[in-house]
C-alpha cells in the first residue's frame, strides 16, 4: 500500500495542520510517513504546498515524482490546478469551491471549475460556506479533510484520534467543532453529484 | 510510536542527545528550526543548553568555538549565505583545531525557495579541509548528529553538517537514542594552537594538511559511505546526500541490478569510487547543488568521457534535483505529467494586510518623482517585497547589511538622495559597521531602519535590536539633530513624508526609525516587546 497526496492552497489557510493529522493518524498505523513543506517566504500570502507520502514500506524521496499523486487536496481551486502535473491518470482531486483573490489577474472561476470538472474523480464542495454555518471559519481544513477521507488508506478512528491528539490543548468546544466538521466533510463527499455554479 | 519530525528537529534533537552544552545560530530559512526546537525543548531547558540568538552567524561560531575552547560540545547552526558571514571563523578554527566537539550546521536553499543564491557549502568545508557530513534522510539526520561530534573530537576538527531545504523541511517518523551527558569544562592542554601568530599558524596548518590521510581513511570507513556492487557493468551510480533518495525512489525495487555507491561523508573515499569506476561502463552522479564530485571524479581519472551528471548537461546545473529528473538521467522512462493549465498564474509572496514596511513604503513612493528612481538600497527581509510589485520602490537586494554601504558607496560616486532600507534586526546583524563609516564621512545618505520589533521573515524570532536603536545610531555619532523616529501609519502619512523630504535634503547623514510591530506578533509579544522599550530607555 502507498498513498501520494499533495495538500494546497494559500500561506495561512491551515495547510500544515491538514498535513499533520494525515501524518499523525499514518503513524498510529504504523505506516512510514514522509511529509515536505513550505516555509519561510512563501508563507506570505503565496501559493503554499505539502506532499504527504504515506507507505507500508520504507519511502525514500520526500518528493512525490509527477504524474504519482493518488490525490490532491485544494482550499483554493487555482492552486489545485497548480499541481495537476503530479496527478495520477485516475487520480482525485478535492477543492473547496472558494476562491483566494489576492492578486490582480486572477482566473475567471467559471473557467477554473470548468476545467477541474473536465477530469473524472473530482470533487468540488463549499467547504468555506460551510465552515461559516458551523460558526468557525477555522474548521474550513477539517471539513477538506473529511471529503478526502475514503481516498486516503486510513481508518476512520485513527484520524479521529489524531483530530483529538491535535486540538488536546484547545478547548473542548474547538476540538468537537474539529470533529463535527470532520464529519460533514465526510457527508459532503458522500453526497457530491456534481458541482453547479 | 516513532517521533514525527523535521528533517531540521530531528538534528536538534540528535545534538541534545549527543550531549551539547551550547548551540549559536542567527535565523535563516530553511535552517532556523534547529535552534527553535532546543528553544522550546524542556529537556534543553532543565540541562540548562545554551540557545539564545547570536546577532550574527560569525558571532555565533566564534561563541560556539569559545565553548568547544572551555572543553564542551557546542553547535553552530546558519543558512549557506550565513556561512559566508562567519567564514572568517570557520576558515581559521580549521586551522587551530577545536577542544570539545564542534559541529556546524549549514542548510543550503537549492532553487533558492527563500534565498538570494544556491551556494554549494560542501565547497567550503573543502576548502577549510575538514569532515563534512550529509545526511539522506531524518533518521539519518539524527544520528549523523552523535557520530559528527565524536569525530569531531577524533580529529580535534570542527565538522561541517550540511543540509539543504528538501531534508530541513520535510517530516517522518524518527526513533531516539539515549542522551549521553555533557562534557565538562576542561581548557585545552596547550593553547599555542588557538593563538594563530604567523608562527603557530604555520604549524597548525601543516598539521591540518597532513590530516588529510586520516579524514580519508574515516571516509572510507565510514558507515554513512555504503558501495554495493552488481556483475551488470552497465551503470554505476554515485548518489550524494539526499540524491541517494531520488535514485532510490526510481531504483529500489531493481537495485540488484545496479551498483550503487551512497556518499555521506567526505572527503570523497576515493578507493571506493575508484572501484566502481573501474567497474562500470559509465558513472552517474547524482548530487544536489553544484557538482562538485562530478568535477573531483574527473580530476581523479582525467577528463573521463564515461562520467556523467550535472556537467554533462544529463541532470540540470540550477535548482534541485527531483525524482523525475534522476529518473531521465538514470535512463527510465516516466510518462509525460500533464500539463498546468493556462488559466494558472503565479501567486508571489506579498506584504501582510497592514503591514507596517507597506505604509514606509507608500511614503518612499511618494517622494521617487522629487529624488529621483533607482536610488533606494534594500536589505534582506520581508521589505525585500518592496521590490516586487505593486510596491516596486526598492532597487537592489543583495547581501545582510549591504543597502548601508552601497547607499554610501553610490554616495561616494556623486549620486544625490541615495536611501537606504534595512530592518531592525538587518541593522544589528551588518548594518551598525556601514553606518559608522558614512558617519566618519559625514556621506549624504539617508538610512530608514524600517523597525518592526522582530526578525519577521523568518517566523517572529525576537529582535536583538529592540529598545537599543536610538541610543546605538547616537554613539555611532549619528547627530541628534538628524536622527528621526516616525510611527508608520497611514495617517501618519504626511507627516513622514515630511520628516523623510527634510532628511533626504540633509547633507550629511540622516537616520529614520520607522516603528510599528509586525502585525503578525501576538498580543503577549508586542506587550514583551513595549516593557523591553520601556525598560532600556
Amino acid at each position: 500500500m502507498k498513498s501520494n497526496i499533495i495538500l494546497s492552497g494559500v500561506g495561512g489557510q491551515g495547510i500544515l495542520t491538514l498535513a499533520s493529522i494525515i501524518d499523525l493518524a499514518a503513524l498510529s498505523q504504523d505506516l512510514f510517513v514522509k511529509q515536505s513543506e513550505v516555509h519561510g517566504m512563501s508563507q506570505r500570502g503565496g501559493a503554499v504546498q505539502c506532499h504527504v507520502r504515506i507507505s507500508d514500506q520504507q519511502i525514500y524521496s520526500d518528493l512525490i515524482p509527477q504524474g504519482e499523486a493518488d490525490l490532491i487536496l485544494s482550499a483554493e481551486p487555482m492552486e489545485l490546478l497548480r499541481h495537476f502535473p503530479f496527478l495520477k491518470k485516475n487520480g482525485w482531486i478535492i477543492t473547496d469551491s472558494s476562491t483566494f483573490e489576492n492578486i490582480v489577474n486572477y482566473p475567471d472561476k467559471h473557467e477554473l471549475y470548468k476545467q477541474i470538472k473536465t477530469h473524472k474523480n473530482h470533487i468540488i464542495i463549499s467547504a468555506k460556506s460551510c465552515a461559516k454555518e458551523l460558526g468557525n471559519s477555522k474548521v474550513c481544513n477539517m471539513i477538506l479533510l473529511g471529503a478526502a477521507a475514503e481516498y486516503i488508506p486510513i481508518s476512520e478512528e485513527k484520524f479521529i484520534s489524531a483530530i483529538n491528539y491535535l486540538f488536546k490543548e484547545k478547548s473542548e468546544n474547538i476540538r468537537l467543532k474539529n470533529i463535527e466538521a470532520f464529519k460533514i466533510g465526510q457527508q459532503k463527499a458522500k453526497d457530491f453529484v456534481e458541482f453547479a455554479y | 510510536m516513532k517521533n514525527l519530525v523535521l528533517g531540521n528537529e530531528a538534528l536538534a534533537q540528535g545534538a541534545i542527545d549527543s550531549g551539547i552544552s551550547g548551540v549559536y545560530a542567527y535565523p535563516g530559512t530553511p535552517s532556523t528550526e534547529i535552534t527553535e526546537y532546543i528553544q522550546t525543548s524542556k529537556i534543553a531547558k532543565e540541562l540548562e543548553i545554551h540557545s539564545m540568538w547570536s546577532v550574527n552567524e560569525k558571532t555565533a561560531m566564534e561563541a560556539a568555538l569559545g565553548m568547544s575552547y572551555s572543553g564542551k560540545r557546542a553547535l553552530t547552526v546558519m543558512k549557506h549565505v550565513g556561512l559566508n558571514v562567519a567564514s572568517d571563523v570557520f576558515m581559521n578554527m580549521a586551522v587551530s583545531g577545536i577542544n570539545g566537539g564542534l559541529v556546524v550546521v549549514v542548510a543550503d536553499d537549492p532553487s533558492m525557495h527563500s534565498s538570494q543564491n544556491e551556494q554549494d557549502s560542501r565547497f567550503y568545508g573543502k576548502f577549510a579541509k575538514v569532515p563534512i557530513l550529509e545526511p539522506s534522510n531524518q533518521q539519518e539526520a539524527y544520528n549523523m548528529m552523535h557520530y559528527a561530534f565524536d569525530l569531531s573530537e577524533e580529529t580535534q576538527l570542527p565538522v561541517l553538517l550540511r543540509l539543504v531545504t528538501r531534508l530541513s523541511h520535510s517530516r517522518s517518523g524518527v526513533t531516539f537514542k539515549e542522551r549521553r551527558a555533557q562534557n565538562g569544562i576542561q581548557l585545552p592542554i596547550n593553547t599555542d594552537r588557538f593563538a594563530l601568530i604567523p608562527s603557530n599558524a604555520r604549524k597548525q596548518y601543516n598539521r591540518l594538511v597532513e590530516k588529510k590521510a586520516t579524514l580519508l581513511e574515516a571516509s572510507e570507513a565510514s558507515p554513512f559511505n555504503s558501495l554495493g556492487q552488481h556483475k551488470d557493468r552497465s551503470l554505476g551510480i554515485i548518489a550524494c546526500g539526499i540524491g541517494y533518495n531520488y535514485v532510490m525512489e526510481n531504483l529500489s525495487e531493481d537495485l540488484e541490478f545496479f551498483s550503487l555507491l551512497k556518499i555521506s561523508q567526505y572527503p570523497l573515499p576515493k578507493e571506493k569510487v575508484k572501484k566502481l569506476y573501474q567497474d562500470c561502463d559509465e558513472v552517474l552522479v547524482v548530487e544536489e547543488g553544484y557538482p562538485l564530485v562530478e568535477e573531483l571524479i574527473h580530476d581523479y581519472f582525467g577528463n573521463s568521457s564515461k562520467v556523467i551528471g550535472k556537467l554533462s548537461g544529463d541532470l540540470p546545473l540550477t535548482g534541485e534535483l527531483t525524482p523525475n529528473l534522476v529518473a531521465k538521467a538514470i535512463g527510465l522512462y516516466r510518462q509525460e505529467p500533464s500539463p498546468v493549465s493556462d488559466l494558472v498564474v503565479g501567486r508571489a509572496p506579498q506584504l501582510c494586510e497592514g503591514c507596517g514596511h507597506t505604509d514606509l513604503f507608500n511614503v518612499i513612493q511618494e517622494i521617487l518623482p522629487e529624488i529621483g528612481q533607482k536610488k533606494v538600497f534594500g536589505d534582506i527581509g520581508c521589505y525585500a517585497l518592496g521590490a516586487l510589485p505593486p510596491v516596486n520602490a526598492v532597487n537592489t537586494l543583495i547581501d545582510m547589511g549591504a543597502s548601508i554601504t552601497m547607499a554610501k558607496g553610490a554616495a561616494d560616486a556623486g549620486v544625490k538622495n541615495a536611501i537606504a532600507v534595512i530592518g531592525d534586526s538587518t541593522f544589528t546583524h551588518s548594518g551598525m559597521t556601514g553606518l559608522l563609516e558614512a558617519v566618519n564621512e559625514n556621506t549624504s545618505i539617508t538610512v530608514v531602519i524600517s523597525d518592526n520589533s522582530t526578525v519577521a521573515m523568518t517566523g517572529a524570532q525576537p529582535s536583538l535590536a529592540v529598545g537599543r536603536l536610538k541610543k546605538i545610531c547616537l554613539g555611532l555619532g549619528v547627530d541628534p539633530e538628524h536622527l528621526k523616529m516616525i510611527v508608520p501609519l497611514k495617517k501618519n502619512f504626511k507627516h513622514n513624508l515630511q520628516v523623510l523630504r527634510n532628511e533626504v535634503k540633509h547633507k550629511g547623514v540622516s537616520v529614520i526609525i520607522s516603528e510599528r510591530p509586525c502585525i503578525r506578533l501576538s498580543r503577549d509579544s508586542k506587550q514583551q516587546i513595549k516593557q523591553k522599550i520601556a525598560t532600556l530607555n
